[in-house]
């Protein structure tokens, strides 16, 4: 039982099935970051003033990832052209590179992250606030920072503090009363800034999956059915654009304001 | 996304025997599927209208030991759930439990029950049949559909079992009580409740697509827009508010996900206290942004539930009364236009957050439109009926019997879109009479009608005539009895998910309250609730036993009706059709004048001349 | 086993691709590429450039954004030659998008950027 159209497009749609099945999902995703974008938007413009951070994120690493997925928006599409022309070995030199350029941003995402979680804001009992990066030669007696001390929570907001060049300060674990890391748990931009890109990930690692799969395992279908083969190509390629669209607006938004 | 199975690309069918789990348990088969979706879902209908069995006997017997079950409860789910009563019998549905049973069975019913018996069910076995097609376009993505919805379920279920028992906080799930609830211990029972909707909100993503796909891309050739069976309009609209409606509640259950597991705030506001002690989070969040996000899709969802039920019942008069549906082109465009409004009525369910007059107004406005083509179809319907020459059976009965009922549900609607007059009666038992007339009454008649309908094309046999119209007696007149006294006590004041059926609400001496005979009124609305019950028996022992000895109907078109999916053999084969499909007419030529019989099939080739849609003048 | 197969089998799915149109278009999306970084390139030099309100710097920043968006849907997704079908599912779905966003932030915000009195 063979479905039709499945190849071959139905001529008064214009449309083979798998071209519409992805539009159709992909609709349904814009809903869904359409959502945390509309979540994002509330959540800030709801903030009370001076509560909503600027510039935590680093701007060369976000316009870094941004490259490196246009990059790999490029390649995708080079690579269906490729094979739409006949050229299986350039299809596969252009998508190897778009998977490692989805290497390059999932490596550079969990370097952030990493950061992230590394950054603490200490509430010492005295009643100071402690904020910096805890160093690698912290104990169980003594927490030892790169940081800074300020004097209100709301010193933290404005972010264009370069970390590297604060001094060291050592506080004795005794005389913390709470410390909590910038987590998603932090304030509520953090919240929306590890949601958004987590998802945002993870749709990333799926997208690099499927894409993988079909250059690799798949490939040998590139002999049996090439019109089949450049059709699957083209799908997980229009998702692949979709998941470079959604970083398109998250870097400015997150990052730059 | 890929196309379709490897194997296809072939071209013929390679017919080995498949095994039984091949076959039937991991099946890529539509109607498989549809059957397994039916299945499960009539058991978690059962399973959710047992949970009101026994919430109904708190309300009507506060404090008194569930009979029967009680015993069972208490060494199923313990103390804290469980209670006893003044003579030291265990059995007593305390407070938690109350709340549980409410939260869950309108989850279970609505995500559980009525949308995979709706869409998934009657959506996947009928719809290809009807458009002339093979199977769904992508048939191993269906699979998967049912596999989401499974593991839904099964989380759904687990989720009683755990410590804190299950979800608490409404199937509407309202932040900060759906965090702060279920004790402290994480994950909990809301921990469950929002990974189960996760799963199937996935499910019904990949079924809509599915969906959509295979109505534009496979009808048969002939078959243009206008002559789709108005049950295909239905399940493409279906299946377009799920699509794009299901979404933003995923993306609200993960940010609660992340509200309950990772302590964000993203729907936790300033300053929040619980139980005297301030919560240690971050703030900032909104308890709005949830009410928001959840009803973009709730009241999409409302739709979901009662469009599949129009599709079935329309199928269902046309063939019964042997004449064209009146008004098919009204209910097309009627069709479409209730799904475009229903993304923009949403915040009526919001009406006493304090929005503000202006965009409530909006929200009112909208809500009063989207009533238009509802009582379109609703007439069209009725009209349909006028001159005809009406065929009672068992699923002809259950048609009709949705026509007054969703009416009323309908119309009962209106006070509640209205602003003013929701202030009294939100949240009160109006509202729980209202949509149960459209659901249960509604929905759940159609989907009866349904069943009762397609039966002898899945089988090859007639469900017993008799039974089947003692189910359709005894339920409509329960249903009357349950949900019409509603109405009264909710126009009182009576509030909704008292777990003490509104006795501390009592009238006394100087004290303006509920009526004792307001109150009492819950007695004989838990009685019919039972008698509800008992009413279901007939229908599920008539279900198993004429499988295998109900009548036979010696034709693969037993009611004579003019559709595609009749054109089968019974049942229906891996492929469906033993011959290619050609349309050549709409879909409801009954009576037509100077034919020898009083229907012609979309595909029979017979080119007569075509029947402008109307009502046509009966020789 | 050759990994070069002739063209026209390949170019079989949809009519409008022939060789000679995919070639071009490949000068395209490169071209298209290059656009999409220097944009990159423009957006974290505006932001940098204070405008006097915080406004200014959000809109230039979307607007900027929602070019480079533009540009990946209707090129890269071929969007701009898509068929009609596709593109009546997008339309609802952006109606329906604006409308979520719009219609929660007017019945949330208390007068902070919508003034509706």
């Amino acid at each position: 039982m063979e479905i039709p159209y499945a190849v071959k497009p139905r001529p008064d749609t214009g449309l083979y099935n798998a071209k519409l099945g992805i539009w159709l999902f992909l609709a349904s995703e814009v809903m869904l970051f359409g959502a945390l974008f509309s979540s994002y938007i509330l959540l800030r413009v709801n903030a009370e003033e001076g509560t909503w951070p600027h510039h935590w994120l680093n701007i060369w690493l976000g316009m870094t990832n941004t490259i490196v997925l246009i990059l790999s928006s490029v390649t995708v599409v080079l690579s269906w052209a490729s094979l739409k022309m006949g050229n299986f070995k350039r299809y596969k030199f252009y998508q190897g590179i778009t998977l490692l350029c989805a290497l390059a941003f999932l490596g550079i995402k969990s370097f952030e992250y990493h950061d992230k979680f590394m950054h603490y804001e200490v509430h010492l009992k005295d009643g100071r606030i402690a904020d910096g990066h805890k160093q690698a030669d912290s104990t169980d007696k003594i927490l030892v920072l790169r940081g800074r001390y300020v004097a209100d929570h709301k010193d933290l907001m404005e972010g264009e503090v370069h970390h590297e060049e604060e001094p060291r300060i050592e506080i004795p674990m005794d005389q913390i009363a709470t410390m909590e890391n910038y987590g998603p748990w932090h304030n509520t931009y953090t919240a929306i800034y590890f949601t958004l890109t987590g998802l945002h990930a993870l749709h990333v690692i799926g997208g690099a999956i499927v894409i993988f799969f079909i250059w690799g395992p798949l490939a040998k279908v590139w002999h049996e059915d090439p019109e089949r083969y450049t059709n699957r190509v083209e799908v997980s390629g229009l998702f692949w654009h979709f998941v470079d669209l959604v970083w398109i607006f998250l870097f400015p938004v997150l990052y730059l304001l | 996304m890929q196309p379709t199975s490897h194997a296809d690309s072939h071209g013929h069918d390679l017919h080995h025997e498949m095994s039984f789990w091949r076959k039937y348990i991991f099946s890529t088969d539509h109607k498989i599927i549809g059957l397994q979706y039916g299945v499960t879902a009539l058991l978690f209908m059962f399973f959710g209208f047992c949970l009101m069995m026994m919430m109904r006997w708190q309300l009507a017997y506060p404090g008194h030991a569930v009979p029967i079950v009680g015993n069972l409860l208490y060494h199923m789910l313990g103390s804290d759930m469980v209670g006893k009563d003044a003579a030291g019998n265990v059995g007593v549905i305390m407070p938690d439990l109350y709340n549980s049973f409410g939260a869950m069975h309108g989850t279970i019913m609505v995500f559980l029950a009525i949308v995979p018996l709706a869409f998934g069910a009657f959506g996947n076995f009928v719809t290809p049949l009807q458009i002339g097609a093979c199977d769904m376009t992508f048939p191993r993505v269906n699979m998967v559909s049912y596999q989401f919805y499974f593991m839904g379920g099964v989380l759904m279920l687990a989720s009683f079992f755990i410590p804190g028992g299950a979800a608490q906080s409404g199937w509407t799930s309202y932040s900060p009580l759906a965090t702060v609830t279920n004790g402290s211990q994480h994950p909990n029972g809301q921990t469950f409740w929002i990974l189960g909707m996760v799963c199937l909100i996935n499910s019904s993503l990949l079924g809509a697509v599915n969906f959509i796909t295979t109505i534009i891309q496979l009808r048969a050739k002939g078959l243009n827009w206008m002559r789709l069976p108005f049950f295909v309009w239905a399940q493409f609209v279906t299946a377009f508010l799920l699509l794009l409606a299901f979404p933003p509640l995923e993306a609200a259950s993960v940010l609660q996900l992340m509200d309950n597991l990772l302590h964000t705030s993203f729907f936790l506001p300033t300053g929040l206290v619980v139980s005297g002690q301030a919560m240690h989070i971050s703030g900032g969040g909104s308890p709005l942004l949830w009410q928001h996000l959840f009803w973009f899709l709730g009241h999409p969802e409302v739709y979901v539930l009662i469009l599949p039920a129009m599709g079935i019942v329309t199928e269902i008069i046309a063939c019964n009364t042997r004449k064209p549906i009146w008004g098919y082109r009204s209910m097309v465009y009627s069709i479409l236009v209730i799904g475009f409004l229903s993304f923009i009525v949403w915040a009526h369910h919001m009406y006493l957050t304090g929005m503000g007059t202006h965009i409530a107004t909006f929200f009112q406005t909208t809500t009063m439109m989207i009533s238009i083509p509802s009582v379109i179809i609703l007439t069209a319907l009725f009209i349909s009926l006028w001159g005809a020459s009406i065929r009672i059976n068992t699923p002809m009965l259950f048609a009709l019997g949705f026509l007054p009922m969703f009416g009323i549900g309908g119309l009962t609607g209106l006070p509640l879109g209205f602003n003013a007059s929701d202030i009294h009666l939100h949240d009160t038992y109006y509202v729980i009479a209202h949509f149960h007339y459209i659901v249960a009454p509604g929905t759940i008649f159609g989907l009866f009608a349904g069943i009762y309908y397609w039966y002898p094309k899945m089988t090859g046999r007639f469900m017993n005539e008799f039974w089947g119209k003692v189910h359709f007696a005894l339920s409509f007149i329960c249903m009357n009895l349950i949900f019409m006294p509603m109405f009264i006590q909710g126009m009182e004041g009576m509030s909704r998910r008292m777990y003490d059926g509104g006795s501390t609400y009592l009238e006394s001496a100087g004290v303006v309250g509920l009526s004792p005979e307001i109150v009492h009124l819950n007695v004989p609305i838990s009685h019919a609730v039972w008698l509800l019950g008992l009413a279901q028996l007939p229908f599920i022992i008539n279900f198993f036993y004429s499988i295998r000895l109900g009548k036979k109907t010696n034709s693969d078109n037993p009611w004579e009706a003019t559709t595609l999916e009749w054109q089968t053999p019974t049942p229906p084969p891996h492929g469906n059709f033993d011959k290619p499909i050609e349309v050549f007419r709409g879909p409801y030529e009954y009576s037509v004048p100077n034919h020898a019989r009083d229907f012609t099939t979309q595909n029979d080739p017979d080119k007569q001349e075509p029947i402008i849609h109307g009502n046509p003048v009966r020789s | 086993m050759s990994d070069t197969h002739q063209p026209s089998a390949a170019a079989g799915a949809a009519d409008e691709h022939s060789l000679e149109d995919v070639r071009k278009h490949v000068r395209t999306y490169i071209i298209i590429g290059i656009a999409l970084m220097a944009g990159t390139l423009l957006t974290v030099w505006a932001s940098l450039i204070d405008f006097g309100s915080r406004e200014y710097n959000i809109a230039i920043a979307l607007l900027i954004a929602s070019v480079k968006g533009f540009l990946v849907v209707g090129f890269f997704m071929h969007l701009i030659s898509e068929k009609k079908m596709i593109y009546s599912v997008l339309v609802f779905t952006v109606f329906f998008f604006i409308a979520l966003m719009f219609l929660t932030l007017w019945s949330m915000a208390h007068g902070s950027i919508i003034h509706i009195r």
